[in-house]
């Protein structure tokens, strides 16, 4: 059985929309006029106890509206969710102990304090026996390498550091479902790595699964195997990372750098590239090669682009 | 993998001892927060005592036009009210409904809904600290208030009891109140009109303005109706000591009435608004 099994999930919006100008404005006063907004349209998926999965998609797929079902925030207009065994909207404490989400431009720090007062808040909350509490704090403080920054009131901390106080804050009572939205939004590389690194510890150290959406490829083939991909509501891949790859960049590039300066790049079928190398190799004098899968960047383009529903 | 995270945290606290853990700890970091604002605690204390103060000046400058007295009520009288006023005041300070709009928007409400404990409970125990350094700045306050206007108190040993009974009563009533009213900004955005009818209503009716024998017949036949003078007039008069022991007894009897059913009210529109909350953009 599954951590989060999801069968036939749907969001529908209803927005108000009006032309702009005086006179739609008038009108819209006397008579709105809606529109029905599908943010997710019918998406089944399973994830297993301790899996780390990618939830990818563009702006507007349906990425966040599918996280905030999960987590309870949001009820979902048709289909079923369980997550733990949890109807998430149901709110019930049990779940909400177990489970956390992680928006990276969501500030729940108390602004005006250190944060170790928010987390003792936390503790409070979430009702964590004191001796625990206090150790897993230090564990994660140290995990992030944040004990400078936790005496600081948050606001005079940079966005990285209060991001990475936020996680710390977010995972003090040892959630075992882990939804992260962006959590590397807005950091630079370094932090982003940091953040990155702190996951797949966590997951490692607790058997924590972890749902992750994020723009950063980098974060996606650090962490996680599989891979979700939805587009306009609707789920275009479920698989792993390789087959992704595999399915939607069926070229691979091979750079040759010459014996007379010159670079050459070829993009071959992935069945013809032992033959192409071969030949490049016979016909010219080459003084360096490399084979390579195109930037996942490209690969997940391919996807959308194609938006054809493909479930491996 | 360890398997630590697959069980439930062992030890937990019994629920009433992380109750109150939960309400404590939540007005030590309230309090912490105030004394970051250390300006703004002083404005808003000066603000809290300019307003009874006008009253005061203002009706004590008529019933000294009239006699010595408004409808019986004397200048030590009012002086009475109003220094009392500000202790209710105080103690009625709650999460006001416009602060709805400004926590969907900021994704705190978000925040809120993924804790395990419902969102009037951090309001209640948070606003509940505010309170502790505010008192403590007023209390040299009414005391020079007290030795300028020179309040007439009629106190009895149950009025005094039953005063701090009622200010957390009307505490309670206030913050269930303006609870439920806020759930009409899950609805609809800019519900701020709605708000003012309701605080003028309230300004009128709860013997914030003035003490309610001094409104119209009418007026006070309405606010009987309503919950509003269980959370001014009613705690101002248990203290000054104008209400009989029955009347005492009774208006707890009241306050116990209106917190259910405001109760009631806050729990079906919490429910129906969550079921609504669309927690776009945060």
């Amino acid at each position: 059985m599954g951590v989060v099994e999801v069968q036939g999930l749907e969001k529908v919006f209803r927005v108000p929309e009006r032309e702009a100008g005086i006179g739609a404005a008038t009108r819209s006063l006397f008579r709105r006029q809606w529109r029905e907004v599908r943010a997710v349209d019918g998406i089944s998926f399973e994830i297993e106890p301790g899996e780390v999965v990618g939830f990818l998609g563009p702006n507007g797929a349906g990425k966040t509206t599918t996280l905030k079902m999960l987590s309870g925030l949001l009820h979902p207009s048709g289909g079923e969710v369980r997550v733990l065994g949890h109807v998430p909207n149901r709110r019930e404490r049990d779940y909400l102990r177990r489970m956390t989400l992680v928006m990276g431009n969501r500030n729940q720090l108390q602004w005006d304090l250190p944060a170790l007062d928010s987390f003792e808040l936390n503790r409070a909350i979430y009702r964590l026996p004191v001796d625990e509490f206090r150790q897993t704090r230090d564990e994660l403080v140290e995990l992030l390498d944040i004990g400078d920054l936790v005496r600081k009131p948050v606001r005079q901390l940079s966005l990285g550091e209060r991001m990475k106080v936020e996680v710390v804050g977010s995972l003090l009572h040892l959630p075992q479902v882990l939804f992260l939205d962006e959590p590397t939004i807005g950091l630079d590389v370094t932090m982003q790595k940091r953040i990155r690194g702190f996951v797949a510890d966590y997951n490692a150290r607790y058997g924590a699964t972890v749902l992750l959406t994020s723009h950063y490829m980098a974060d996606v083939e650090a962490l996680c195997r599989r891979v979700i991909v939805i587009h306009h509501g609707r789920l275009l891949f479920d698989g792993q990372l390789e087959a992704l790859t595999h399915r939607f960049a069926p070229l691979k590039t091979i750079e040759a750098v010459l014996a007379d300066g010159e670079t050459v790049s070829l993009q071959v079928p992935k069945d013809e590239v032992s033959g192409a190398t071969a030949q490049l190799l016979a016909e010219r004098e080459v003084v360096d090669l490399t084979v390579e899968d195109p930037p996942i960047e490209d690969v997940i383009e391919q996807v959308f682009a194609t938006e054809a529903e493909v479930v491996a | 993998m360890t398997e630590l995270a697959a069980q439930p945290v062992a030890g937990r606290p019994s629920a009433l001892r992380s109750f109150v853990d939960f309400y404590a700890t939540t007005m030590r970091t309230t309090i912490q927060t105030q004394f970051q604002y250390r300006a703004a605690m002083y404005g808003y204390t000066i603000g809290m005592v300019a307003e009874p103060t006008i009253y005061l000046v203002v009706w004590t400058t008529i019933a000294n036009s009239h006699g010595g007295a408004v409808d019986g009520v004397g200048p030590h009288a009012f002086a009475a009210y109003y220094i009392v006023w500000t202790f209710v005041r105080v103690m009625n300070i709650v999460f006001t409904p416009y602060g709805w709009e400004w926590r969907i928007r900021e994704g705190q409400l978000s925040g809120q809904l993924l804790r395990p404990i419902h969102p009037i409970h951090y309001d209640l125990a948070w606003f509940a600290g505010q309170k502790v350094p505010w008192l403590v700045m007023y209390a040299p306050i009414a005391v020079g208030l007290s030795l300028v206007f020179h309040p007439s108190f009629h106190t009895s040993a149950l009025g005094v009891v039953v005063f701090l009974v009622a200010i957390w009563g009307a505490y309670l009533i206030r913050s269930l109140n303006q609870f439920w009213l806020g759930m009409f900004t899950i609805f609809t955005t800019r519900v701020g009109a709605i708000f003012q009818v309701w605080f003028l209503a309230e300004l009128l009716l709860s013997g914030r303005l003035l003490p309610l024998p001094l409104m119209p017949q009418w007026t006070q036949e309405l606010a009987a109706w309503l919950p509003f003078k269980w959370t001014f007039y009613f705690p101002i008069e248990a203290l000054v000591g104008n209400l009989s022991n029955a009347a005492l007894l009774r208006g707890l009897g009241f306050q116990a009435l209106w917190a259910a059913i405001l109760g009631a009210v806050a729990v079906g529109a919490w429910r129906l608004a969550v079921r609504h909350y669309s927690a776009v953009g945060n």
